[in-house]
């Protein structure tokens, strides 16, 4: 038995922690996140060259060919760096073409999506955390009509992963006639959110039954755990950091029990997060794909717990820094934000815990 | 991450399996069971006392963590008692182990396993709880022997035990933590008063233990004299980790969700409450991940990598969890969570109102919940200690 990651595991996370660094600075987050015309293309390149654009995608199509558990590591990363990439649809549309799509499907989409020229977005929100103002789309001879909202990268995607009302799905071309986009301002500037129009937009359909949207709602549920652990992680840092240096009444606050213990608890609830992660990744991946079983429990349960641990972690960080804590200059917000973003996305944690219930047999 | 398990460790899975089947007859419910004999059963089968050496009255197997995990998770899924348990086998003999003289190995190791002496510890004193240090249980030197004055308390089991390893002062001039050394002190030696220390459970879990010129001999020290504080701490590392076990936590998660799926209010089972199953499932994402935390740690063990954070907040949380697990049980059965000692309405003999209040006191005990975070934030995350105050 090893509960524990690779030597490779580990230079991955590393190597791509030290990339984003770089890339994705906080700066250039900041400029990101204030100006539309910025695509972070830039960002994009960098991500997609280390190979992240190819991570679920195997060899043979050009991609890395990784497992889902290095998926949530580099979503995690991405997290910790609060990077402006959509990579939701970077992991669920190759999962999608590859379980549900045809082998000439396959062959036209995969390499594109491994080297990075295509970016692929995954519409699946209704079907999944419900809908809203009437959105959700239909599908009839072949079109779709209706609405999708709340799908990241949406807006630039050049292949969109559509789920209809009835859960079945479909691919979209950026390019299909019928299709508008339209920005959804978010609280979370360093991922923009799109609505879909389609009004009579071909699309073609994928196989695969039901368990295919189970297994895209799985892996969105596990990056977004990943996400909010990275973020999470990065609070829970700058937090500690913080009470080491700033100093009232003649000493650092970290000496105060008041404040080092808000640090301790936010350690507490972290720590056993990230196994949780780890497992629920690794049982997407041990699980056969008609058969997700204890797979989607325990994505449920990581979507959930990292839900309500990245809140209490990101409002406790940010009372540990004070009055700073919520300015813009020292841009904690991001981390804050993003952590909202995901809680919210493919379902709140209310809605996601009563899927676990049914899952178990719990809840009609 | 790989947890397959290798044939080896299957076949010594069924191997487990197959000695609880045979010897169900010894266990199960309504059997005339024997502790003793069960414990020197499992004795001779490696099934407790599994890595302690055999010329001291163990087993004598080579330590492997994933056995013994093997041994934890069949006796669980089989019901089965996983033998004598207790403060002298769980502490008292791998502080001897690891620091007693070979005399002291040989005189106390084996009846200690086999059930012959119960043990029980004394540490905190009224004055000296998170501040153990500052005991005042004070030893002095008459002759060959110390002469003991002075009472401890949460002393478990103090009217049952033969003996007890305990912390007393013999160098009142040195400073507080090297003035201390570890005894051991039979119970009936004349001076020593055993009260029951009452709870809110209504029973007396604890005990205070009283020493007037308790004559106790100098070869009694364990580890050597003014060591007992360094003594001590090989053996609260083994107490902490039996406090928020997360097999025993998982245990009593499948209990509430069985009570959950059983009780009714006005013919609707508690379960299909919607209110009542959020919280089940938030308990439920808690324990698991706790679950995987411990498969972590398990292989920090293997590995020999220090597991940091992982084991830190262990007890912490763990203990938190338990008592919520049983908030939860208490406002599922609503108005029935009220009755308590008896009854024909009484669910689980009360267990779970007892849990409820006597976890508590594991919340508390063996690390306050502040003195664990005061642990996790200076050891875990480098923050400094709280200034001493100047004196006044």
């Amino acid at each position: 038995m090893d509960f524990s990651l690779t030597q490779d595991q580990r230079m991955m996370q590393e190597s791509l922690a030290r990339t984003l660094a770089e890339a994705s600075s906080l700066d250039r987050v900041r400029k990101f996140a204030g100006d539309l015309s910025d695509k972070g293309g830039d960002i994009w390149k960098v991500v997609a060259e280390f190979g992240l654009a190819g991570i679920a995608i195997p060899e043979e199509h050009g991609g890395l060919g990784l497992s889902m558990l290095d998926a949530a590591l580099a979503s995690e990363a991405l997290g910790q760096a609060v990077a402006p990439v959509a990579f939701m649809g970077v992991v669920l549309a190759p999962i999608a073409l590859l379980r549900g799509g045809t082998a000439a499907q396959q062959a036209q989409w995969l390499p594109k999506l491994a080297s990075g020229e295509v970016v692929a977005a995954a519409a699946i929100s209704e079907p999944i955390a419900g809908a809203r103002d009437g959105a959700g789309v239909t599908a009839k001879g072949g079109k779709l009509s209706g609405k999708a909202f709340f799908v990241p990268g949406g807006l630039a995607a050049g292949l969109l992963i559509v789920a209809d009302q009835a859960g079945g799905l479909h691919l979209v071309r950026g390019d299909a006639a019928g299709l508008t986009r339209t920005l959804m301002p978010g609280i979370d500037e360093t991922r923009r959110l799109a609505e879909l129009g389609f009004d009579g937009v071909a699309a073609e359909p994928l196989g695969g039954g039901p368990e295919l949207l189970t297994a895209l709602r799985d892996a969105g549920w596990i990056l977004l755990a990943a996400d909010t652990l990275g973020a999470a992680e990065v609070m829970l840092d700058k937090a500690v950091a913080y009470a080491k240096e700033r100093r009232q009444f003649g000493r650092v606050i970290g000496s105060f029990q008041a404040v080092k213990h808000l640090c301790a608890e936010m350690a507490a609830e972290l720590e056993p997060c990230r196994s949780l992660v780890w497992y629920a990744a690794y049982a997407f991946d041990a699980a056969p794909p008609n058969a997700p079983g204890e797979a989607s429990l325990m994505a449920a349960h990581a979507k959930a717990l990292t839900s309500e641990v990245g809140r209490f972690v990101a409002r406790t960080s940010t009372e540990v820094h004070g009055g700073m804590g919520i300015t813009d200059l020292l841009g904690l917000h991001f981390w804050f934000k993003r952590i909202g973003l995901n809680r919210q996305l493919l379902g709140g944690p209310e809605r996601v815990r009563e899927i676990a219930a049914r899952l178990q047999g719990l809840a009609a | 991450m790989d947890l397959n398990e290798t044939p080896q460790m299957a076949a010594f899975r069924a191997e487990v399996r197959g000695f609880l089947e045979a010897h169900r007859g010894d266990y199960a419910e309504g059997s005339a069971n024997d502790v003793r004999a069960w414990q020197g059963l499992l004795i001779g089968h490696g099934y407790a006392a599994r890595t302690i050496p055999r010329e001291y009255g163990g087993y004598g197997a080579e330590p492997d963590i994933l056995k013994g995990r093997i041994i934890a998770e069949e006796f669980i899924a089989a019901g089965a008692p996983r033998g004598m348990a207790g403060q002298g086998i769980s502490m008292l003999v791998p502080t001897l182990l690891e620091v007693g003289s070979e005399e002291q190995k040989r005189r106390w190791i084996g009846p200690t396993l086999r059930g012959e002496i119960i043990w029980c510890q004394g540490y905190s004193e009224p004055g000296a709880g998170s501040d153990l240090a500052n005991l005042q249980t004070k030893a002095v030197e008459d002759g060959d022997d110390f002469l003991i004055s002075g009472s401890k308390i949460w002393t478990s089991t103090a009217a049952q035990a033969q003996m007890m390893f305990c912390l007393v002062r013999t160098e009142p001039q040195a400073p507080k933590h090297e003035g201390i050394s570890y005894v051991l002190i039979p119970m009936d030696t004349p001076g020593i008063e055993v009260r029951p220390l009452k709870t809110m459970t209504g029973q007396a879990e604890f005990n205070e233990v009283f020493f007037t010129d308790v004559r106790v001999g100098r070869d009694q020290v364990v580890g050597g004299r003014g060591r007992g504080w360094f003594v001590a701490n090989t053996t609260l590392k083994h107490e902490r980790g039996m406090l928020g076990d997360p097999n025993a936590t998982e245990a009593r998660l499948n209990a509430l969700i069985e009570l959950m799926k059983t009780e009714t209010v006005d013919g609707q089972k508690v379960i299909d409450n919607p209110v009542f199953r959020d919280r089940l499932m938030q308990l439920q994402g808690r324990v698991l991940s706790m679950k995987f935390n411990g498969l972590r740690l398990i292989t920090s063990q293997l590995s020999q990598e220090p597991a940091g954070l992982a084991g830190l907040i262990v007890k912490l949380q763990g203990c938190e969890l338990n008592h919520q697990l049983a908030a939860l049980a208490i406002d599922a059965l609503g108005e029935l969570g009220i009755l308590y000692h008896d009854g024909p309405h009484l669910r689980a003999k009360g267990s779970w109102q007892r849990s409820y209040m006597f976890d508590l006191g594991l919340i508390i005990g063996g690390g306050t919940a502040q003195i664990q975070k005061n642990i996790i934030s200076e050891r875990g995350l480098g923050l400094p200690r709280e200034p001493k105050p100047a004196a006044a």
